[in-house]
């Protein structure tokens, strides 16, 4: 009878331990985002080309997150990106003129969107558009211009 | 000639009469399981020495496989200058592959060999006949029981695996290489997915689990009652696992990443 039971006890230290392990791959390791309902408004930005910009990228404001990209889709008539963000409810007092660009942290990291404050005295609120955009630099492109620009100055010559 | 072709046949047939009894039999072991409810005891009794058993092989090699992980993470990193990536490095590879592959293996080598022998040699020493004759049936009495074990254990072992295997690489990269706190988890929390990763690993650990179950007691069970035998048929259970894992793993790899 003893026996048996501290068979149990272990049983039952080693299943709590899976369970706790789960737990702990769920919490500390990726964040669910079950437990992550963000409490904020949502606003769209139109961009012109988002280059790599994924959903649940950052939304930084002066290099501090404010938000997360909540979905990512195309408008079939103007053919801009429509980018809708989650703005923490704690920041809403963001001016209507701000504009957003796409930025990549370091060299080859993820892609963010940085919002640049404006002046106006009106704020930001659920559903507002966001138009004055930078889109996301493409390198081919960049390059594309830089060698147009490099045969132009060749023929000025 | 005539030779070498019935062989052939000979070898084929024998193959494909033994997956046909290994169906049969997992399908009169599943069939036993319903019953498991009321004598629930059964089932602990083979979590103990299935899962609890293999708890120090599990934590010892987790924490030494994340730590080694991260040494050399660390080492290749650094020429990029990206070793705060070493926390997702770390993470995705024990979650996606190690974890739930290298807790198979040795649930192979540990609990698999175990269970073969334990069984082969009831049936060696005419336990499961002399069960039959008490009208008690030893799929419901033995080979049910151990099989929900394993695959309750596995998932439960992997995930033990992967989270020590992490620990194992905290430890190493931000105590002993000094890297910062912050990028390790930070990364590792924007980059690992719950559902993409952790729960992807837990499939895998489950059908690994089954699978792993299911040979160890055919195996045993199948096995030729000689001391011979059943040390044939503990051979075959690691082998025959550690391949099936292994071949289940590339497939299950290409379903979910791919």
């Amino acid at each position: 009878m003893n026996m048996a039971r501290s068979v149990e006890i272990w049983v039952g230290l080693f299943v709590a331990a899976g369970f706790a392990a789960l737990l702990g791959l769920a919490m500390q390791v990726s964040n669910i985002p079950l437990f992550q309902t963000v409490d904020g408004y949502d606003v769209h930005l139109r961009f012109n080309n988002i280059g790599g910009l994924r959903e649940r990228a950052p939304v930084t404001m002066s290099g501090v997150q404010v938000g997360r990209v909540k979905s990512i889709e195309l408008d079939p008539r103007s053919f801009d990106a429509v980018v809708t963000v989650t703005i923490r409810r704690d920041f809403n007092e963001i001016p209507e003129d701000t504009g957003a660009s796409i930025y990549t942290s370091g060299l080859l990291g993820e892609q963010y969107i940085a919002l640049d404050p404006g002046g106006l005295d009106f704020y930001l609120e659920d559903g507002d558009e966001i138009t004055l955009t930078q889109s996301a630099l493409v390198l081919e492109r960049l390059i594309g211009r830089f060698l147009t620009s490099m045969g132009d100055g060749g023929d000025d010559d | 000639m005539t030779d070498f072709f019935s062989r052939i046949g000979r070898s084929t047939l024998g193959v494909l009469a033994r997956i046909g009894r290994g169906c049969l039999f997992l399908w009169h072991a599943l069939v036993g399981l319903p019953g498991l409810i009321l004598r629930p005891g059964l089932v602990v009794a083979q979590i103990y020495s299935i899962g609890v058993l293999s708890l120090i092989i599990i934590v010892v090699s987790g924490t030494f496989v994340g730590a080694v992980l991260a040494l050399q993470g660390y080492n290749t990193l650094v020429n990029f200058g990206a070793q705060d990536s070493l926390g997702v490095l770390v993470a995705l590879s024990l979650l996606r592959e190690l974890g739930p592959v290298v807790t198979a293996l040795l649930f192979a080598g540990r609990a698999g060999s175990a269970l073969t022998a334990e069984i082969g040699l009831m049936k060696t020493t005419e336990q499961l006949s002399s069960m039959e004759m008490m009208a008690v049936d030893p799929m419901r009495r033995v080979i049910a029981p151990r099989l929900l074990a394993g695959f309750i254990s596995m998932p439960l072992l992997a995930a033990i695996f992967s989270f020590l295997g992490i620990m194992g690489a905290y430890v190493v990269g931000v105590g002993a290489l000094g890297l910062d706190e912050g990028p390790f988890w930070g990364q590792m929390q924007s980059a690992v997915d719950f559902r993409d990763d952790v729960m992807n690993g837990v499939i895998k650990s489950l059908v690994f689990g089954f699978v792993a179950s299911w040979i160890a007691v055919y195996e045993g069970y199948d096995a030729e009652p000689t001391a011979e035998g059943v040390s044939r048929a503990t051979t075959r259970t690691v082998v025959h696992t550690s391949l099936a894992v292994l071949g289940l793993d590339f497939v299950l790899t290409a379903l979910m990443f791919g």
